[in-house]
């Protein structure tokens, strides 16, 4: 076969056959979006096709767009290409899509994780032929424990501080990382604020999922209300005059990141709990294995180091440069300015990369 | 160890420095002695020598976490620490080890004694026994320095508040050459034992940079300049007809530096200098390049001797006739220390005898100050050191009686050409880097110096991102990158090197600011930074 199904170019990935474009970075006729986070789901395209989850999240983003909702495993078909969307397990209405054409499979996992982490659909298997990865966290230092024990060791922290007539400050991105966490803190320590990014993004989503009550930190908040009880908010708050009002005040992270020692003492954050929303390594070898795959190409992430892996494990694997990575584009953009919708996660990484040298 | 290894992660879970003081305290309360004195000596850097090379200790965690030494390798450069690294990639334990911390450095310092094969089987051994924060304490103590974020001061102030002796008695007692296998913490921390204080030397006093105008020190008459003296800072202990130098570092170099041999026939038993080890080079003082050549060395060798002797240029005494002055007024060690120098010299006149006195300077006003201070560079110093006249000294960095006032660093505009990522707090992130200027074509960049330090975390975030993106070729950790940034880079000297490639070497060279402003073809050569050398 000459022309490939997919095919990465300046635009985004392209499925010449069907002329869509996956996830694409720049602006194009007809996209079909993996998932709402501001790297995947960008602001220009004609058309957009999701998962019927994804909608009320990327018009909250990007206002009165173009877009039709899908159901998991429904198929719709363009110019003989058939789509589909699966659960990726990644944030609520996270996608893989699969693309099949004259009976050749291949699956964009856009960004996943294989843990339920009991807000987003999860992760399930899809056989395919070429299998198109984010290695985000594709090094074997990463070694995920199970949520229900990162969730107990939080809600312990907070507990904690509480007791100590502290104000628990916890970051994570504000779509996403934030409704995990606020889906598993447990009600009966405290009141739970939110910032006001997390708490607009959270209101968009409370017609699809249950959470715990939640109140906005606003101007009239007063330091009394705050005490003891705990404030979600996206990484970008941290250092702002926003939290001072919370003083005295214990902060932590929870992000992949934070198996680093030194990540942690970067950002100046007291505690770090290790919880991503992508996987691990060995997250990452079993999927896709499950797969069948015979070919992997690494989008975003460690991804020379972890396509070498996979060639030395027989697959026939490479990487491609994407612009999956959120404020990198430009040299001038500020890290803050993206921060509520790109996980810092993602910006965080080894980001791209030069493609291997094969 | 696991009380310890629970120590590290407390401290590792928050950012607020007395709340791992409390920490500390806590441990130190409740440890066993045994156990103290270890703590002590690994958070004073007195850790037993390295068991293991760490080529063998990469192989064997590779082997054990059954993954490619070159995966391993590469997760080494991303994690920035060996110890975590190691920690990391090895399967999860849930097992537990009942040995304590003394029990695991004994047994460390056994291992050196051991063969390859059975180093490999003790470590596979207690790897897979211990949990993460455990294994992570036990791979530090195997590979190096223990720098987890708590220093030596915030260690001093914790064990002050769990023993109720006073901080600065205690820094003394930690100070110089004590056996943690050997002392009982009863001995180190509790008792007085006149006999162990031979080569002890004093905590040394260090001064901060001045910040704003030095018109706001108040009246010129209360204070006293001497010039900074870019060498090695240390302590010349002259008790019972030994001697004993020690550098800033608490590292004991008195066989590095024979000719203070001659001092122990020329001053009485009972003196500690504090001053300046500087190359002394026909008459002259030499850079601190020349000394560097002296620094790395066990043995010196005659020829070095006549190539690059070195003086000792004492700007204060500590000790005078067995007594402790520490308490007295600098003006009157400083009285002490003139008596002292002029009779001694006088009576060693023609035998290049290895003491100076560096003078002190007295103003009518801070103009005059200032002027002294611009002809730094002259004098072969770094700026001036201001002193008020009464000062005592005190232990470490304290601010008040003693500031520094550097002159302001030389600089040049340079390309960035290489980056490698940091260690600890910039794990992950491109934040060291090379620098290169144009050869005299302007063809060609030449690398000249590498620098770390000096822009904000957001600056090295954009660079970060920046170099991610314009990376030309990898060699192992080693980017190369488009060039493309300016950097203006400061550095406090300059001199011929045949050491390296370019033929200069710069000393501490820093970046001073991004120039966005500036294109690589505004960079300088080689040619304008060897002009500058003096």
């Amino acid at each position: 076969m000459n022309t490939p199904l997919l095919a990465f170019n300046e635009n985004g990935i392209y499925c010449a056959q069907a002329n869509v474009y996956l996830d694409p970075w720049k602006p194009v006729d007809h996209a079909i979006i993996s998932h709402g986070h501001a790297d995947h789901s960008r602001w220009g395209h004609k058309k957009y096709i999701t998962h019927h989850s994804n909608v009320p999240i990327i018009k909250h983003r990007l206002g009165d767009i173009e877009v039709a909702g899908k159901e998991w495993n429904e198929t719709f078909t363009i110019n003989e290409v058939t789509f589909s969307f699966h659960p990726a397990g990644h944030i609520i209405g996270s996608s893989q899509i699969r693309v099949e054409y004259k009976g050749e499979i291949w699956v964009f996992t856009g960004d996943y994780k294989t843990e339920d982490d009991g807000v987003a659909v999860p992760y399930e298997v899809v056989k395919c032929h070429t299998f198109i990865t984010e290695c985000t966290f594709g090094l074997p230092a990463f070694k995920w424990l199970p949520q229900q024990q990162v969730i107990s060791e939080i809600n312990e922290w907070w507990q904690g501080n509480k007791e100590d007539g502290r104000t628990s400050i916890l970051f994570g991105y504000s779509l996403g990382k934030a409704q995990r966490l606020l889906k598993h803190l447990d009600p009966s320590i405290g009141k739970i604020f939110t910032h006001g990014a997390i708490e607009n993004m959270t209101e968009v989503l409370r017609p699809q999922l249950s959470f715990p009550e939640t109140t906005r930190v606003t101007r009239e908040t007063k330091k009394d209300e705050l005490k003891g009880n705990i404030v979600l908010a996206p990484p970008s708050a941290h250092g702002t005059p926003w939290i001072r009002k919370m003083v005295p005040y214990v902060t932590a992270s929870a992000s992949g990141w934070m198996t680093f020692r030194g990540a942690r003492r970067r950002r100046a954050i007291d505690k770090g709990f290790v919880m991503s929303d992508h996987c691990d390594w060995q997250g990452l070898l079993s999927s896709i294995k499950a797969t069948g795959c015979e070919k992997v190409i690494c989008t975003h992430g460690y991804t020379d180091i972890f396509s070498r892996y996979l060639g030395e494990q027989g697959y026939d694997a490479r990487t491609e440069e994407t612009q999956y990575e959120g404020e990198m584009g430009d040299l001038e953009a500020t890290v803050e300015r993206v921060d509520d919708l790109v996980p810092d996660e993602e910006k965080a990484g080894s980001i791209n990369s030069i493609k291997s040298k094969k | 160890m696991r009380d310890f290894a629970e120590l590290i992660r407390t401290l590792d879970s928050t950012n607020k420095t007395s709340l791992k003081v409390e920490a500390l305290t806590d441990y130190f309360k409740v440890a066993q002695d045994r156990d103290k004195v270890w703590a002590i000596a690994i958070l004073s850097h007195r850790r037993p020598p390295r068991p293991v090379n760490t080529t063998l200790l990469r192989t064997w965690a590779s082997q054990l976490a059954n993954i490619p030494l070159w995966l391993f390798e590469e997760s080494y450069h991303i994690v920035g620490d060996l110890a975590e690294t190691i920690a990391l990639v090895i399967p999860v334990s849930e097992a537990n080890s009942e040995k304590t911390l003394t029990q695991f450095l004994e047994e460390m310092i056994d291992l050196k004694t051991r063969t390859d094969e059975e180093k490999k089987e003790y470590l596979f051994e207690n790897w897979k026994l211990l949990n993460y924060y455990e294994r992570f304490v036990f791979s530090k103590l195997i590979t190096g320095s223990f720098r987890i974020g708590v220093s030596q001061k915030l260690m001093t102030r914790a064990l002050s508040k769990a023993t109720g002796i006073e901080e600065d008695i205690l820094a003394y007692k930690l100070m110089g050459n004590w056996d943690p296998e050997r002392i009982t913490f009863t001995q180190l921390v509790l008792e007085e034992n006149e006999e162990d204080y031979l080569s002890k030397p004093y905590p040394f006093y260090l001064a901060y940079a001045i910040e704003g105008e030095v018109e706001s020190l108040g009246d010129v008459r209360e204070w006293t300049a001497e010039h900074k003296w870019d060498g090695i800072r240390s302590q010349v202990i002259i008790r019972n007809n030994e001697l004993f130098v020690w550098s800033r570092g608490e590292e004991l170099v008195t066989d590095k530096y024979p000719e203070f041999e001659a001092f122990v026939k020329a001053i009485p038993n009972g003196t500690v200098l504090d001053g300046e080890i500087l190359p002394y080079i026909e008459e002259e003082i030499g850079t601190f390049n020349d000394l560097q050549t002296r620094i790395g060395r066990k043995t010196v060798s005659k020829a070095l001797l006549k190539k690059t002797p070195v003086i000792l240029k004492a700007y204060d005494i500590l000790e005078w006739e067995a007594k402790d002055i520490r308490v007295l007024a600098y003006a009157e060690r400083r009285k002490i220390l003139e008596k002292l120098y002029s009779e001694v010299s006088a009576e060693m006149a023609g035998d290049d005898f290895p003491l100076h006195l560096s003078e002190t300077i007295s103003f009518q006003n801070w103009d005059e100050v200032a002027a002294e201070r611009d002809r730094a560079r002259e004098e072969r110093s770094e700026g001036l050191m201001l002193k008020r006249l009464d000062s005592p000294y005190l232990v470490g960095r304290k601010k008040g009686d003693w500031w520094k006032w550097k002159v302001a660093p030389l600089t040049i505009d340079a390309v960035l050409t290489y980056a490698m990522r940091g260690h600890g707090r910039r794990t992950n992130l491109f934040t060291d880097y090379t620098f290169g200027l144009w050869d005299e074509e302007k063809k060609e960049l030449v690398t000249f110096a590498k620098a770390y330090s000096g822009l904000t975390d957001a600056e090295f975030r954009k660079v970060d991102a920046w170099i991610k993106k314009n990376t030309l070729e990898r060699f192992g950790p080693v980017r190369s990158v488009v060039p493309h940034h300016v950097f203006e880079i400061a550095f406090e000297g300059v001199a011929e090197s045949k050491r390296h490639k370019s033929g200069v070497a710069t000393r501490f060279p820093r970046i001073l600011r991004w120039r966005q402003d500036k294109k690589i073809e505004d960079a300088n050569t080689l040619e304008d930074l060897k002009g500058l050398i003096q």
